[in-house]
């Protein structure tokens, strides 16, 4: 049996207990044709797609209960709070962090590390340092330039493998006792390796460093528990999740939050207001200043709820199972290199194939009815690692097939006839 | 959609595998980067001025085929143009490849007109104007070193 077809008979074993057919059905997005063929949506690490639970969510929001949450005495404010706080008692669970009060809605992941950046990195001083990885997104580098332009901190870099996986072995070395955060990418968006983060969390809580995690990958394709990583700050992103854009989560130890100064003033963050001087409100409020993105938060709550019913460790296994069936087929094309071989990766493979430039790949792709993102994937530090100016990426979900993978690899052979 | 082979004509293909004037010029009057940042395009335009003749030009630098194919095009083209003619040229170059209605004679751009087709492909003009842009601002700025499509 060659090793392809072994894979596969493999891969019907695995997923037979997770029927894919019911399960796009859940989708309407993907019910659909592109260029005249069925579309093959493969930038799950871009958005994901909704379901249509999400969509019936924030729909049912605006045309019920549409109101301005917390102090309104009417009905539709109520239940308009009731669902906001509920969509956070929802992620608390996901999650399994211990109190609703540690969990602050943003905008999604960036704004999350934005928050820390700004609030818990005010008070670092000039030579104090922060310790971030290879691997990580734009998203997790620049709010820590910024805060060097502010206080005169300074950033170490922890190195990764040709293989694309963190040399763990060197974090302790890093360290030092002006360290004062480590921040480390759960799951990486342009290279799918799955980091050691608790490992990581181990290594600096010996030396009372905190870690911040940015997890938007992690939350779609795995089980997350923060209190058992026993990180500090936890980011993550609603879209990446198949819920709304423009919502996310930070998730902070309640002795870490409640010692921060506010990220932004307004309303909602505080308890008394005079022209002398305000008092800020409790946690979560404290940090969530301005009417937030209510039904983003409601229609977050209901992906979450999604991702329950379908069940995370069904969909992380049948993941799997379409990971190893693309990264096998992939070895074979002649002229593809794949980037990040780690030893455990989310469904994501990134991919450079000779003569046809990533811009080219996407445009042929897409021609072909499939969705792949070309670029540096806000991973520019990686990209020159490998020395590539971009790569095909193509990220998968438990909605996505073997056979939509099977496309894939033959458009690639015909990308390489239309434009090597 | 219109077909791919519109996009990727043989001439462009021929182009993105050969690129013509492709090396660094050593005693360049105007030595310019052009950067296109969504898609990690990079390119060095070199010219050489006599007075307002363009007397040789040329281009390093890594890109899809279109933007190579452009950029190699570019040079071919402009070599014994006068400035004022360049820059006509871009004016040009930039109504095929980004107006509705473009006001532009193909016939007289000759094999430049090939490049229209990615005008049925929003996401790849830049692509295709990175080297122009890279060129108007060599012409215009003498001192900038470097420009985006951003």
């Amino acid at each position: 049996m060659s090793v392809i077809s072994e894979e596969v008979s493999q891969g019907v074993q695995a997923a037979s207990g997770f029927d894919v057919e019911r399960v796009r059905e859940d989708f309407p997005a993907l019910a659909q044709e592109v260029n005249g063929l069925p579309l093959a949506y493969l930038d799950n690490a871009a958005t994901a797609q909704r379901p249509r639970s999400v969509i019936e969510a924030v729909d049912h929001f605006y045309r019920h209960d549409n109101a301005n949450i917390h102090r309104g005495v009417h009905a539709l404010s109520e239940r308009a709070t009731a669902s906001y706080e509920g969509a956070r008692e929802a992620v608390r669970r996901f999650i399994n962090a211990p109190s609703t009060h540690e969990l602050v809605f943003v905008r999604g992941t960036t704004e999350a590390i934005n928050l820390v950046a700004q609030s818990y990195g005010r008070r670092f001083q000039p030579g104090d340092e922060v310790v971030l990885t290879a691997m990580e997104h734009h998203a997790d580098i620049v709010p820590w330039q910024l805060l060097r332009e502010q206080t005169g901190i300074e950033i170490k870099v922890l190195p990764m493998t040709e293989q694309g996986e963190l040399e763990i072995d060197k974090l302790e070395g890093l360290l030092s006792e002006r360290t004062r955060l480590v921040g480390v990418v759960h799951v990486s968006n342009a290279l799918g390796t799955v980091n050691p983060v608790r490992e990581v969390v181990e290594i600096a809580h010996r030396h009372d460093i905190p870690v911040l995690v940015d997890g938007a990958q992690a939350t779609p394709h795995m089980r997350v528990d923060v209190q058992s990583l026993d990180c500090d700050f936890y980011c993550l992103s609603g879209h990446k999740m198949f819920g709304p854009t423009g919502v996310g989560v930070l998730y902070g130890k309640e002795a870490l939050l409640e010692d921060m100064p506010p990220y932004q003033g307004g309303g909602d963050m505080i308890r008394t207001v005079s022209f002398e001087r305000s008092t800020f409100a409790g946690l979560p409020q404290k940090f969530e200043a301005g009417t937030p993105n209510i039904a983003g938060a409601i229609g977050l709550g209901a992906a979450v709820a999604y991702l329950e019913s379908v069940g995370m460790e069904r969909a992380a296994e049948y993941e799997q199972h379409l990971l190893r069936h693309a990264t096998e087929r992939l070895r074979q094309v002649p002229g593809v290199r794949i980037l990040g071989e780690a030893q455990r990766k989310a469904a994501v493979v990134s991919f450079v194939m000779e003569d046809v430039h990533p811009h080219d790949m996407g445009t042929v792709l897409d021609h072909k009815g499939i969705a792949v993102r070309s670029g540096h994937h806000c991973t520019m530090p990686i990209m020159r690692f490998y020395g590539v100016p971009a790569t095909t990426r193509a990220s998968m979900a438990f909605y996505n097939t073997v056979e939509e993978v099977d496309r894939l690899v033959d458009a690639l052979r015909y990308a390489q006839e239309v434009v090597a | 959609m219109s077909d791919l082979s519109d996009l990727y004509q043989e001439v462009i293909l021929d182009h993105k595998r050969h690129p013509r004037n492709f090396r660094a010029m050593e005693d360049a009057s105007r030595q310019i980067d052009g950067h296109n940042p969504l898609c990690g395009d990079e390119l060095q335009l070199y010219l050489k001025l006599d007075g307002d003749h363009i007397v040789d030009v040329s281009f390093q630098g890594s890109g899809c085929a279109i933007s190579v194919a452009s950029a190699s095009l570019l040079t071919e083209v402009l070599r014994g143009k006068t400035v004022q003619e360049a820059e006509h040229l871009f004016e040009e170059m930039h109504d095929l490849l980004t107006s509705d209605h473009p006001n532009v004679d193909r016939e007289a751009l000759g094999k430049l007109g090939i490049l229209s087709g990615v005008r049925d492909y929003p996401t790849r003009v830049k692509c295709a104007t990175l080297s122009w842009h890279t060129l108007k601002a060599a012409l215009e700025n003498p001192e900038q070193q470097s420009v985006t499509t951003e």
